[in-house]
């Protein structure tokens, strides 16, 4: 038996069913991440003043990021266009963009955790934090470079990563060098760190997501985000490649598949609109 | 709005008059003019204009002190609306989407702003959720 209504509008609604489908389902999207950016609002405002981390991303690759998935965007709605004027030549390459951009987006956002998870915070025994990027660990001791020094009490809103990122820590021993940031590689050997009071296990952490709940409503929210930039991408590239025979055979048919696809990566894009400002710049 | 479903009832092809229509309807596939279909890439490319420059207007206006936090974070959640509002519209096609789709987001916009309410209130420490002493 046929699906029916792929093609024609079904007579109470006025749409082909896949519209219907593919909008209910983005209904519940919305749900989806308003739960996730609910908790992020009540981690926020809970926060005690001045412990909520800001400015821990590079804005600029942020920014690089959002261009990417606008342009995928665009790519999207002219491939759509494209097949109404039975320009599939056009559809191709416009889709192909699309793909590539999905990859350049997944490329970038990669960088940005593994530069999370390589960011390492080691509480010394006099409770100081020094704060930097992996360079080498090794049975006991680890290296960090672009070492920064918090003292205990200082303000956590001390930004150790990205660049110009305003200093809460010229205090400490860091602007001994005079220049940002160009400190040697510090070693500190594991004799020198403090343990945690009940595990006993070293004040090595990285700044993945249990490092703080900053960290934590980060990679949930842009780990969901980024799920849905591949299933999209998937998708898209599954009708670019051996999903595009149904071109020929029922154009209007899929024609509407490219259509309902571009809803959802939309919705994709329209996400990623509102977590770039909560979570690089606020 | 109203006659959109009659026509549709009747397997008619979509409304050629004016160019908002991009097939919702029966044969949208092929009965198009490509004047149509230009002036919406027209369309496209003027809102792809658009939100690259309300991406830039917002990491520039995260830059600059608005007087308080909340006004910045006001500022910055104006911006989002507007390019979200810009996405959906066009490259969504909901400024011309039939009366199903719209209650379909009305509804989910009620509840998300419910939930949203709710939150905040949650965290008003004179509601009554919370235990007095």
């Amino acid at each position: 038996m046929d699906i029916p209504y792929t093609t024609h509008a079904r007579e109470d609604t006025g749409l082909y069913n896949a519209k219907v489908g593919i909008w209910l389902f983005l209904a519940s999207e919305v749900m989806l991440f308003g739960a996730l950016f609910s908790a992020y609002i009540l981690l926020r405002v809970g926060a005690q003043p001045g412990t909520w981390p800001i400015h821990l991303l590079s804005v600029p690759l942020g920014t690089v990021n959002t261009l990417v998935l606008i342009l995928s965007s665009v790519t999207v709605v002219m491939a759509w266009a494209s097949l109404k004027v039975n320009r599939f030549d056009r559809f191709k390459i416009f889709q192909t963009i699309t793909v590539l951009c999905a990859l350049t987006f997944m490329g970038i956002k990669t960088y940005e955790y593994r530069d999370k998870f390589t960011h390492y915070a080691v509480t010394l025994l006099d409770g100081t934090v020094v704060d930097g990027h992996l360079v080498e660990r090794t049975a006991n001791s680890i290296t960090l470079s672009h070492p920064k020094e918090i003292k205990p009490g200082a303000p956590v809103n001390a930004p150790a990563g990205g660049h110009g990122a305003p200093a809460a820590t010229e205090g400490g021993h860091a602007a001994a060098d005079g220049d940002h940031g160009h400190a040697a590689d510090r070693t500190i050997q594991f004799s020198e760190v403090a343990k945690h009071e009940s595990t006993g296990r070293l004040l090595i952490q990285n700044y993945g997501p249990y490092h703080n709940n900053y960290m934590a409503i980060y990679f949930t929210l842009t780990g969901l985000h980024a799920l849905h930039v591949v299933g999209g991408a998937l998708v898209i590239g599954f009708l670019l490649g051996p999903g595009s025979k149904m071109w020929f055979s029922d154009p209007e048919r899929f024609t509407n598949r490219i259509e309902v696809s571009g809803l959802f990566w939309h919705f994709v894009d329209l996400v990623w609109i509102f977590l770039f400002p909560v979570l690089y710049l606020l | 709005m109203a006659d959109h479903s009659t026509h549709a009832a009747t397997k008619v092809a979509p409304a050629a008059g004016h160019g908002g229509h991009s097939g919702h309807a029966g044969h949208g596939g092929h009965g198009h003019g490509h004047h149509d279909v230009a002036k919406e890439v027209r369309k496209y490319l003027l809102v792809f204009g658009a939100l690259m420059v309300g991406t830039i207007l917002t990491v520039w206006a995260s830059k600059i002190h608005f007087g308080s936090h909340s006004m910045n974070v006001v500022v910055a959640l104006v911006i989002a609306i507007v390019k979200a509002a810009l996405v959906a519209g066009f490259f969504m096609h909901l400024i011309d989407e039939r009366k199903l789709i719209y209650g379909v987001l009305g509804a989910t916009v009620f509840f998300f702003i419910g939930l949203m309410y709710v939150t905040l209130w949650s965290m008003d420490p004179g509601s009554f959720i919370h235990l007095k002493r």
